[in-house]
């Protein structure tokens, strides 16, 4: 302590707590040395694998390749302004020479950065997600209200909930190919498969928990409905589902992170431009740069997944009745 | 008393549990004039909130059955409103909100949206509540939640007001205040009211009639009593007063003597001399004995 305050003169003019520090020490120190014990580890443990592309790339290589990363998007960004400012000079040109000739406007043909991946990848899961929601909650809140509905639809759940998106995908891939023909279609076939895999993965939990949460709210409360002679809809709208709300998060918190997993598999195998597609690209192509690169994609996955998370639970904290509901 | 307004006419109900049929109640017979006010009175677990659930439709009496205004009801209705025991507000939803959800399927389309608005007001007035109207039910007291439970069931204008213990939870100060306002706002608006109690000066003091049940299995109405103490009644006036004295003795000794609980005894033979076994045994069949 004596230490502490004649470093930081505010302790001793009574500004800091020994509570506040101690939030400080637990809340920004502690995991600064996780941190560090981690990168120390990594950086040690890397330089014992050797790897057919050379040693395992440490904090200081995956650095650089996501700075790599970071140039090689902004060269592509400038190559395409460059582009179309070229084209409308060259364009303005030919109508002053010869006022009716023909000018041709093209467009560029993109060729996706790592970050056009990021995107791909979470307009992706965002996609299958909302699929899967929209089709779970209100299944859930059915299944939920109707015990027999709920033992006849328990099975399936149960049985379709552990399959794996690898084997789903064959079946999603042959599903898709013959139904979604079309000259110029909307969205990508590896889209469309990658959509629904994620879907098909994420619909259980979200399903099975609004379920229970419905099925589980208060005979008390029950009681109060039907003493209130509540309409089917209003009983639904004011009793049942804000006492579910905490179950159905609980779900959807789980289905968005199957989801997000579920989607890096699917994308490499449907070769989808995502993240997915980044990895098995990378891969593939084997240079020394790879594991680098590699290594950066799978932060982004890690980093992306658990602020995924944290969006949806400040979502839960907007939509929950109860305030001061600790939600983590 | 003007009218027959409500019966009960030969109930029993029987739950099903894993071991069999439960008979929780057997052969309860009552009847209750308009305007009335009527306690019901007996040991924990002997079937009173079964009785005021089955009255309410919430439970489907196995034998007999309830008769409002000369009809049979065997789900709840409009004229039926209840007041829990834990006052089962809506959480999520403040004191206003809680009496409008019951006030909206009552009166719809019969008040506009203003007139709506001036009745769930007027009633949460009613029980003195105007000052936490948009409080949500963590925000308040056990006796203001209780309060809001009684008004939202006031708001439902019912001709039947059903309350269980609704004042089990309180402070005595509380409840002494909460019941004075019941009488006031049961003596305005003449609705007939059961309401349970474990507390015998607010039978007596409340009541008309005070039905004293026995102890399940199978229990049943064991004696009724008329309290003929005129009103406005004042609980301080009465403190003394040798008549309301008389009727408080009188639920006492039905619940201490004649129904006297006796928990279920598990003789195990070999620890258990014999004449004991037969001497708890008697007083058993004793306490069954209904008056
Ligand atoms: N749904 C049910 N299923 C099975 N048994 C029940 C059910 N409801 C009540 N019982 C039984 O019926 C009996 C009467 O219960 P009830 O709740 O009516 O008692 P009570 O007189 O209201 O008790 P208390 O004063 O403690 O509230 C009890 O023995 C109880 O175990
Ligand atoms: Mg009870």
């Amino acid at each position: 302590m004596s230490v502490l305050s004649s470093k930081f003169p505010a302790l001793t003019m009574g500004k800091i707590s020994p509570e506040k520090i101690r939030d400080l020490m637990l809340g920004v120190i502690m995991p600064m040395v996780g941190l560090v014990f981690f990168l120390i580890f990594w950086q040690v443990g890397a330089q014992n694998i050797k790897t057919s592309l050379g040693t395992f790339p440490g904090p200081k290589e995956v650095l650089a390749q996501w700075s790599n990363l970071v140039d090689e998007h902004k060269t592509e960004r400038k190559r395409e302004a460059d582009f179309y400012t070229h084209q409308t000079t060259r364009n303005a040109e030919a109508l002053a020479q010869d006022p009716a000739a023909e000018i041709k406007v093209r467009k560029f043909s993109r060729h996706p950065t790592f970050f056009d991946k990021i995107k791909t990848s979470l307009i992706t899961v965002l996609c299958g997600f909302f699929l899967a929601s929209i089709i779970a909650i209100p299944m859930g809140i059915f299944i939920g209200l109707n015990q027999s509905l709920y033992r006849a639809f328990n099975p399936i759940i149960q049985i379709f909930k552990p399959i794996s998106p690898l084997a789903w995908l064959p079946l999603v891939t042959l599903a898709v190919s013959s139904a979604y023909q079309s000259e110029s279609p909307l969205f990508a076939k590896s889209f469309i498969i990658s959509v629904i895999t994620v879907m098909l993965c994420s619909l259980w939990p979200t399903m099975i928990n609004t379920a229970v949460g419905v099925a589980g709210v208060s005979k008390d409360l029950i009681n109060v409905s039907r003493v209130l002679r509540l309409s089917w809809f209003t009983h639904v709208r004011k009793i049942v589902l804000p006492s579910s709300i905490p179950m159905m998060f609980t779900g959807l918190r789980l289905s968005l992170g199957i989801a997000w997993m579920v989607l890096i598999a699917a994308e490499m195998l449907a070769q989808n431009p995502g993240l997915g597609k980044f990895v098995w690209d990378e891969f593939q192509n084997g240079s020394s740069d790879s594991l680098g690169r590699i290594c950066v994609a799978v932060l982004t996955i890690g980093i992306i997944g658990f602020m995924l998370d944290r969006t949806l639970l400040a979502v839960q904290s907007w939509a929950n009745w109860d305030k001061s509901a600790i939600v983590r | 008393m003007s009218q027959l307004h409500l019966e009960l006419s030969s109930v029993g109900i029987d739950f099903p549990t894993p071991k069999g049929p439960f008979s929780a109640l057997h052969d309860v017979n009552l009847k209750i004039m308009q305007g009335e006010f009527v306690s019901l009175i007996g040991h924990s677990g002997c079937g009173k909130s079964t009785v005021l659930n089955i009255v309410a439709g919430l439970y489907q009496a196995t034998l007999g059955g309830v008769i409002l205004n000369g009809r049979e009801v065997n789900e709840p209705g409009p004229e039926r409103a209840v007041v829990f025991q834990n006052h089962s507000l809506l959480p999520w939803l403040t004191a206003y909100q809680n009496v409008e959800l019951g006030v909206k399927p009552v009166f719809k389309g019969k008040k506009t949206k203003a007139e709506m608005r001036e009745w769930i007001e007027h009633n949460l007035e009613l029980v003195h509540m105007t000052h936490a109207l948009h409080k949500r039910p963590d925000e308040l007291s056990g006796g203001m939640k209780q309060r809001v439970g009684i008004a939202r069931a006031l708001a439902m204008q019912p001709e039947v007001l059903l309350m269980d213990e609704p004042f089990g939870a309180l402070d005595a100060l509380t409840r002494a205040h909460l019941q004075d306002s019941l009488m006031e706002i049961q003596n305005t608006l003449g609705n007939t009211v059961i309401m349970i109690t474990h507390d015998v000066d607010e039978a007596v003091l409340l009541s008309d009639r005070i039905v004293m049940m026995t102890n399940g299995p199978a229990a049943t109405v064991g004696e009724i009593l008329d309290v003929k103490l005129a009103r406005p009644r004042n609980r301080l006036a009465l403190a003394d007063d040798t008549e309301y004295n008389g009727y408080r003795g009188a639920v006492l000794r039905f619940l201490y003597e004649k129904q006297k609980k006796v928990e279920p005894i598990t003789v195990k033979r070999t620890e258990k001399p014999a004449e004991q076994f037969a001497v708890e045994n008697t007083s058993i069949t004793e306490s069954k004995q209904v008056a």
